[in-house]
């Protein structure tokens, strides 16, 4: 397996200068997420109007594939709606965990195709997913943490 | 660089690393198309060829349950089960057989104290004093007893260098301390603790004291009779045995007056719907078909392991640490954490560019095993600020070639991540 694959230079950049790494104000959910395999931290905020996120932030710590995942995951939902943002994390989903059908969607899943590689990682499925286990816990916003567990 | 003093004098014969290294069958596989380092002993160390033919002889000969039938095949599974209980009494040198019991392994062994001991003897207001080096296992089973008792668990701070002083462990200690229970050895850090001096003070003051000596068997010298300690613990798959069996030594004063942890089969003399008269030690304290072939396992990795000098392995592995300590630190932008004078082959570390995770991925592409994560030692990790490190961890059959793979693989981080 080629580390290059994992480590591609989109996730490298992304994971060390996060985008939207900040709280946006206003925002009316909030999602922690935490990983107790490997201690990666997230919270995650976004403002939902109506169905649509229009803006997303989060603050973390943990690995380049947790860090960059979050980063790339707010850049895909800002401006979308829960409906889409749902598909997005279904076809992520199959994407990383190399599903049936995994590789029919990586035109669809654009830059976020980029985390395709994880799927040879088995071990750092989790680092890629725990933020959008931490969207999906800040739009239930059922409070408590998501984990990856 | 950090001082490293040799825990023990270098004997007349030095360790034949290449023999050791042929008996270890694991050790001679490729992973990800490269020859395996195994870095990961503190976790678990890979196990010497004999023991996995003793494991395999339980099941292909000796296949019976124990202190049962009175058939030949129990005849033999009980003789080799007991024989592997005398091995461990002679290894740990207790005075009597009947002061080893079987567990499933450390963790097993701190909870049947807790439960057993620490219940009937517990009040509200005693204090349990534990340090802040300690795995997860030397705090949750006591946590666990101070909800059921009332008692109070009580930490004595670490340096930054990550020693339990003497002094901040006088400190804590008071006319309430009735359990002192601390780790032999640090698992994330390598910490070698004063345990000697730490009994003595405890034992002044009228309390017990456990050691956890999962990460101590393979690396110092344990000799429970001289160190005073009341009760012993450690498990079997880190000195080179199988997963799934450790022991517990305790003062056999103290197993006495200690009621059964489990109910069960072999644990009792006789039963009726009335009464129970248990069996006596250490029976009364294995309940249940045990681990037979665990325990057998056991023995062999004791066996394998006594065969060779053990001061040539602590010479070989002190050796080992100092040139590691001195590749790692060479390192730009790497931190050692867990600097003790004195310390086992436990190399923890946090590189400033990437993460312990990806660290621990990209090494593994290169054949290199290393741990990485909090190595259920949560408070260990608050205390340096960081969610995680990367752990390298020695064996007895390990090289300066491993270490040099190790730095090689370090040097694919760095390319990676700048």
């Amino acid at each position: 397996m080629e580390l290059r694959e994992l480590y591609q230079e989109v996730i490298l950049d992304h994971g060390k200068n996060p985008r939207n790494h900040r709280f946006p104000e206003p925002h009316n959910r909030e999602g922690r997420g935490y990983n107790p395999l490997c201690g990666d931290k997230v919270t995650l905020r976004l403002q939902l109007d109506g169905d649509t996120i229009t803006d997303v932030g989060f603050i973390g710590q943990g690995c380049a594939i947790s860090q960059a995942s979050c980063s790339t995951m707010t850049e895909a939902i800002k401006g979308k709606t829960l409906p889409e943002v749902e598909e997005l994390f279904s076809m992520f989903h199959t994407m990383v965990t190399g599903d049936d059908g995994a590789d029919d969607l990586l035109d669809a899943l654009g830059k976020l195709a980029v985390f395709a590689g994880v799927r040879e990682f088995p071990m750092r499925v989790k680092c890629a997913t725990l933020g959008w286990h931490t969207l999906k816990q800040a739009l239930r916003n059922e409070g408590g943490e998501a984990t990856t567990e | 660089m950090t001082e490293v003093s040799p825990i023990t004098v270098a004997s007349s014969t030095a360790l034949d690393v290449q023999r050791v290294r042929e008996d270890f069958t694991a050790l001679h596989q490729q992973v990800h198309g490269r020859p395996l380092v195994y870095l990961d002993s503190a976790a678990t160390s890979l196990k010497p060829q004999s023991v996995i033919d003793a494991v395999a002889e339980v099941y292909a000969r000796d296949c019976a349950n124990i202190h049962r039938a009175v058939h030949l095949l129990s005849q033999r599974a009980t003789d080799r089960y007991e024989q592997s209980r005398e091995k461990v009494r002679a290894f740990l040198n207790a005075a009597k057989k009947t002061e080893i019991v079987f567990t499933r392994g450390t963790t097993e062994s701190i909870n049947l104290v807790a439960q057993s001991w620490g219940r009937t003897y517990l009040r509200e207001g005693d204090e349990i004093l534990v340090s802040e080096l300690e795995h997860h296992s030397n705090i949750v089973p006591w946590q666990i007893l101070c909800q059921q008792t009332g008692a109070k668990l009580v930490v004595v701070p670490m340096t930054d260098r990550g020693e339990v002083l003497r002094e901040a462990f006088e400190q804590q200690l008071s006319e309430r301390t009735r359990m002192v229970a601390l780790a032999h050895v640090s698992n994330a850090l390598g910490t070698v603790l004063p345990v000697a001096e730490m009994i003595e003070l405890a034992h002044d003051r009228g309390a017990l004291v456990l050691l956890d000596g999962a990460q101590a068997v393979s690396h110092v010298d344990v000799d429970v009779q001289a160190l005073n300690g009341d009760f012993y613990v450690f498990s079997g798959h880190k000195l080179y045995g199988p997963t799934g069996i450790g022991a517990l030594y305790a003062k056999e004063r103290l197993l006495e007056g200690m009621p059964p942890y489990h109910g069960g089969g072999d644990m009792i003399r006789s039963v009726t719907f009335e009464e129970t008269i248990y069996n006596d030690l250490p029976y009364k304290f294995e309940a249940g078909t045990p681990h037979i072939a665990g325990a057998i396992g056991l023995g062999a990795a004791i066996d394998y392991f006594v065969s060779f000098d053990r001061h040539a392995i602590h010479a070989h592995e002190s050796s080992l640490l100092g040139y590691a300590t001195e590749a790692l630190e060479s390192i730009p932008g790497l931190r050692l954490i867990g600097t003790a004078p004195s310390k086992v082959a436990v190399l923890s570390f946090l590189m400033d560019t990437a993460h312990p995770h990806d660290i621990g991925t990209i090494v593994d592409s290169e054949g290199v095993a290393i741990r990485t994560g909090h190595h259920c030692a949560q408070p260990v990790m608050e205390h340096f600020g960081v969610a995680a490190t990367a752990r390298a961890s020695l064996g007895m059959y390990n090289t300066t070639d491993d270490i040099d793979a190790l730095v090689a693989a370090l040097g694919k981080v760095r390319e990676l991540f700048g």
